[in-house]
């Protein structure tokens, strides 16, 4: 516990108003006390003794946050408050335990990148959420596991959530994990907000390509600061594969099921977050994963992954940000198209009804797209499957406006790929050749039956599954 | 070595010179329709599920940068915590796969009612905190909670101006119930997982083991005074905090009835109190440190013939001796508890901690039980290098989990030099504690950040104050002031009944003893029975009173038709109360002079007695009859029959 320590002078703390605005830090002044104040708070409504908290600042001005002494806070309303007595001063230190990180002979090197995820974090007074705590030794100090695992160097990259990341991001990122490739590592692993994970997966995929080694992402989905938190056992999940895997592609590894068992590895290109909470949230669609990870071992699902091996890594990072996905919806109407043409999109991909269909309101809209010169590919909004637009007649006359099937990428991979392929050209043909070539396994030549599994749940041969093997 | 007082031996100044003193955090579920913080339906249990989930716990820090030592001694355990779950009352929420929905405004309101009743102070805004357990009880590692009310006080009976004091109540979520413990696996059933309830923490004001009892009773009778607390087995426990002058506060976790607490209380002051002359024996023998000293005699024990070691060896595991300086050496025999010696203290750490769970899990040497010859000591004590008069621990299992034990085993005996280490305890089957886990402290306090907090503005505290009823203590006053014998009036409102008395006192000709002898005993006796479904609402048993006072029931057919009422049917019971009333009302007296006259044709009483046999032609009648005419007029028309005659 902090012990009580000598009371500065008011004017001598810094933090002293941290987080209050109006009433309440009108009321923490004139009562001559403020945060990390120990008080007794005389009210209408009783007296409440504790020590005065930082305020999130999202938070009303009537209100003045306690800890009490048994660990709990309350709020005292402002206007009830007729005393605050200041019986002592007592700062919070917060710090995660940090131990340098041992160095071991003889295990894999990793270099960690974090982009501003919550692998470790810890609590942001101002706002009451969450901020990571990153360098090796926080992460030893947290993940002591990860010691047995390899030797690892951290880098922070950006602070970023991960909606924010964007192509900014994306090629400073390419090109420091190149870099780092290029230095000998054995493994990268990437902290990543799970958000929107997947599309830095798939981007990566296109500008880092033949790496020899294992270019692993990795984030969690219950922040590190709870007891219950995934972080811990994808990060030692990810270093493993980093460190000691065979495949050396961009990969996303996090929990296979809810429970704690194992996490999959998923190709960059075929992943995508399903489920708004869930920890088992990451699914390979239209395929099965690359392989299974726990704390002892990594078994492969497949045979056909980019092995480690000697070579240089291409680093390729043009990006045009002129792009956007279109999700189709019935009565889509024309102006839609015709605005994003306007605004000056060179590349749209359109997420459509089942085989990659649109309504015919549209077409004439599509038409004046493809003459603006605008590069317009067709992805399925059913996630699985591929495009498919020569079996009904509707499809035939979307093609015949241009419109581009995109085979069986994903839509938000074709997104980041029409990005990058406009990089490289705005030559029709030219695009058309980089958006369905095959980089890494963005498009696939079959999909086997099991690409597509969703247990049925309520079916007694389900629950009998989830009885025997857990969830 | 000194005995073990039993419990009843010692006397109020006896405790007092022990400087006993505690309280109680009482657990109570409230009576709300869904859980505190998703929408499933709440108290809806079932041991069915249909899935299973494996997790795993580790420890994180404090707000103010701390770790709990709880929470570190559960990571030590290495446990696989198993949930069962069952998708009708168990969602994602429950299972951490989903942020927390809303607070439940219900649950909130029932809270701050009973916050009322207590004297709270109410605080002015809620801020849900994140109290660490690492025990695996709640998924996600954390129990949400809240403080509504701080510093209420609540009469303590039969003491005039004296207070049971109210420190804090809380809203809380309720935890998994736990199927099994053994080895490294512990198996939860999620289904009452989340159920608000309130805890309601009193400060330590008890000196007695059966004060502890009294306010708890007093707790659970303004509970069920405020009418939102929810009833029936498992809504209600009981953690008791127990301290004796030098000693340290510990707390006996989850006493399932309020009839045990005193005994506990008793056995864990004077556990203390053995515990502190160990100390003090310690230290006057100058033993000022234990440093962690183990041998390895795996090879030594290979020809041991005890079972235990044998089996552990069987599956390659290994054999440790852990080596204590003789003073230690000399308390392991000492009891703190009726037939518990020190050694006990030593064999539960293994137990919890790693997880050793076959008993016996170790044995000690020099000790008054034989469970090795003294032959075999010998040879394990030479064969550890042991000098004379040091004591000796053998622990056996897989190694990772002996070496656990080895650590744990010095930790403890460690702590005997302080005396009493802080813990939680758990009530064992033969009514003694044994360890549970480290005591936690506010380091496991943690702000929730998935909630922002509720204010609790004045207008909604003052309407919650209109709303709630009298407290327990004035509605006892009220119904002994009504004319109820005041046993009656305390066993009415302990139960919940006031309402029912209330409006059963009001009704013309019905005297107030009668009232007390169905809500009293009549409810008891069909409790007792299980005939008690539904609980009875008061305007159903109101309807009983008035036939009651109208003669249109009888008093022997109550049993029945509250039986019926309640909705604990049988075949051909009628489904509405009306029904069950004709079905059941006094029958004409044709028809009880006609039952009279079959039963006095039939087979004579035996006994020449005249009351006797008058009891026994009562008896069938009334069986005869199905108990629906009043004693009284059988009995009247028996004898009427009898002078016909």
């Amino acid at each position: 516990m902090n012990r009580t320590e000598a009371r500065p002078p008011l004017d001598a703390r810094p933090d002293r108003f941290k987080g209050y605005r109006g009433a309440a830090r009108d009321l923490l002044d004139r009562m001559g006390v403020g945060v990390w104040s120990e008080v007794r708070i005389h009210t209408t409504r009783g007296d409440f003794e504790g020590l005065v908290l930082p305020r999130a600042e999202s938070a009303d001005d009537r209100h003045v946050v306690l800890k009490l002494a048994t660990g709990y806070n309350i709020g005292v309303a402002v206007e009830t408050v007729t005393a605050i007595e200041e019986t002592g001063y007592r700062q919070a230190h917060y710090k995660i335990p940090e131990q340098a990180f041992p160095e071991t002979p003889g295990l894999p090197r990793v270099t960690l990148f974090g982009t501003g995820g919550t692998i470790a974090s810890r609590l942001d007074y101002r706002t009451g959420a969450v901020i990571p705590a990153f360098s090796p030794g926080e992460l030893y100090g947290s993940v002591p596991e990860l010691a047995e695992v390899c030797n690892l160097r951290t880098e922070k990259l950006f602070g970023v959530f991960s909606e924010n990341m964007g192509p900014e991001q994306w090629i400073a990122l390419a090109e420091a994990v190149g870099e780092e490739i290029r230095k000998g590592v054995d493994g990268i692993v990437i902290g990543h907000g799970t958000d929107t994970m997947h599309h830095t997966a798939a981007i990566l995929s296109f500008m880092v390509q033949d790496s020899p080694v294992p270019i692993v992402m990795v984030g969690s989905q219950r922040s590190s600061d709870r007891p219950s938190s995934d972080a811990a056992l994808n990060l030692i999940h990810a270093c493993k594969t980093a460190g000691e895997s065979d495949i050396a592609e961009v990969m996303v590894c996090m929990f296979g099921p809810t429970s704690d068992q194992y996490g999959l590895l998923h190709r960059g290109t075929r992943v995508r977050k399903m489920h708004s909470s869930y920890r088992s949230t990451f699914r390979t669609v239209s395929d099965i994963p690359l392989a299974m990870v726990d704390r002892h071992a990594i078994t492969p699902l497949r045979p056909d992954y980019r092995r480690r091996g000697e070579r240089e890594v291409k680093v390729d990072t043009a990006f045009d940000d002129r792009v956007t996905i279109l999700y189709y919806y019935p009565n889509m109407k024309p102006d839609v198209i015709d605005a994003l043409v306007a605004a000056g999109y060179k590349g749209i991909v359109i997420a459509g009804t089942g085989l990659g269909h649109v309504n015919k309101q549209v077409y004439p809209a599509l038409e004046r797209a493809a003459a603006a010169g605008v590069h317009v590919y067709m992805t399925v909004q059913t996630l699985w499957g591929f495009v498919q637009m020569n079996v009904y007649e509707s499809g035939r006359d979307i093609q015949e406006r241009g419109v581009i099937p995109a085979a069986n990428m994903l839509p938000e991979v074709a997104y980041v790929k029409l990005g990058w392929a406009l990089g490289h050209s705005h030559d029709r043909e030219e695009v058309k050749r980089l958006m369905l070539t095959p980089v890494a396994g963005e498009i696939t030549e079959r999909e086997p039956f099991d690409g597509y599994l969703i247990l049925q749940g309520g079916l007694p041969e389900v629950e009998e599954f989830t009885r025997k093997y857990r969830i | 070595m000194a005995d073990i007082p039993a419990y009843g031996e010692l006397s109020a100044r006896d405790y007092a010179e022990m400087g006993l003193m505690g309280g109680l955090e009482v657990h109570r579920q409230l009576a709300t329709e869904r859980k505190l913080f998703c929408r499933c339906p709440a108290r809806r249990l079932t041991d069915e599920y249909h899935a299973e989930v494996l997790r795993h716990m580790r420890p994180t820090l404090s707000e103010l940068g701390e770790y709990d030592g709880t929470a570190l001694m559960e990571f030590k355990t290495r446990k696989d915590i198993v949930y069962r779950i069952n998708r009708d009352n168990v969602c994602t929420y429950e299972l951490d796969d989903a942020p927390p929905f809303e607070l439940n405004q219900q649950a909130l309101e029932y809270a701050l009612e009973i916050c009322l009743m207590f004297g709270c102070s109410i605080v002015g805004e809620v801020h849900i905190a994140r109290k660490q357990y690492l025990d695996g009880s709640i998924p996600t590692g954390f129990q949400r909670t809240a403080i509504v009310g701080l510093d209420g006080a609540i009469p303590f009976p039969g003491q005039p101006g004296r207070v049971v004091r109210v420190q804090q109540i809380s809203l809380e979520e309720d935890s998994c119930r736990e199927v099994s413990d053994r080895g490294h696996v512990r198996t939860y059933i999620a289904d009452r997982l989340s159920t608000p309830l309130i805890e309601v923490v009193t400060k330590p004001d008890l000196r007695t083991p059966e004060e502890w009892a009294v306010a708890a009773t007093e707790i659970r009778k303004l509970c069920r005074a405020s009418g939102r607390a929810a009833t029936g087995a498992g809504t209600a426990r009981q953690d008791v905090n127990v301290s004796v002058r030098g000693g340290t506060r510990v707390e006996i976790k989850g006493v399932p009835s309020i009839r045990l607490i005193p005994r506990l209380v008793h056995y864990e002051a004077v556990r203390q109190r053995a515990l502190l002359e160990i100390r003090d024996r310690l230290r006057a023998a100058g033993l000022d440190e234990v440093p962690e000293r183990s041998v390895d005699l795996t090879a030594a024990a290979e020809s041991l013939q005890f079972r235990p070691v044998r089996e552990a060896l069987r599956f390659g595991g290994v054999v440790r001796g852990v080596v204590l300086p003789p003073p230690l050496a000399r308390e392991l025999d000492t009891l703190v508890g009726p037939g518990r010696p020190f050694a006990r203290e030593l064999a539960d750490r293994v137990r919890v901690i790693a997880c050793l769970d076959e008993e016996p899990n170790i044995l000690w040497h020099p000790s008054a039980e034989a469970a090795l010859p003294s032959a075999a000591w010998q040879r394990l004590r030479r064969a550890g290098g042991l000098a004379e008069g040091e004591g000796l621990v053998l622990v056996w299992g897989p190694e990772r989990d002996v070496r656990t034990a080895v650590t744990e085993i010095a930790d403890r005996c460690r702590m005997a030099l302080d005396g009493v280490p802080p813990e939680t305890r758990q009530v064992m089957d033969d009514g003694t504690t044994g360890f549970e886990r480290v005591l936690p402290g506010p380091d496991r306090m943690y702000p929730d950040t998935d909630l922002p907090p509720s204010p609790l503005t004045i207008d909604r505290v003052e309407a919650a104050r209109a709303r709630v009823p009298a407290p327990s203590w004035e509605q006892e006053a009220a119904l002994v002031e009504a004319g109820l014998p005041a046993a009656a009036a305390r066993a009415i409102v302990l139960d919940g009944l006031y309402e029912h008395a209330r409006r059963g006192l009001a009704v013309p000709g019905l005297p107030p003893q009668r009232v007390g002898e169905v809500l009293v005993d009549r409810f008891r006796l069909l409790r007792r029975r299980g005939w008690m479904g539904e609980p009875l609402e008061p305007e159903v048993v109101e309807q009983v009173f008035f036939r009651l006072a109208e003669g249109a029931l009888s008093r022997e057919v109550l049993p029945i038709v509250l039986r019926q009422l309640s909705g604990c049917r049988r075949a051909d019971d009628p489904d509405t109360p009306e029904g069950i009333f004709a079905q059941q009302a006094v029958p004409p007296t044709a028809e009880v002079d006609a039952a009279v006259r079959v039963v006095l044709d039939g087979p004579p009483p035996r006994s020449a007695d005249p009351e006797a046999r008058l009891r026994y032609w009562m008896g069938r009648v009334m069986f005869e009859l199905g108990y629906r005419a009043p004693g009284r007029a059988v009995r009247a028309r028996i004898l009427a029959a009898l002078e016909g005659r």
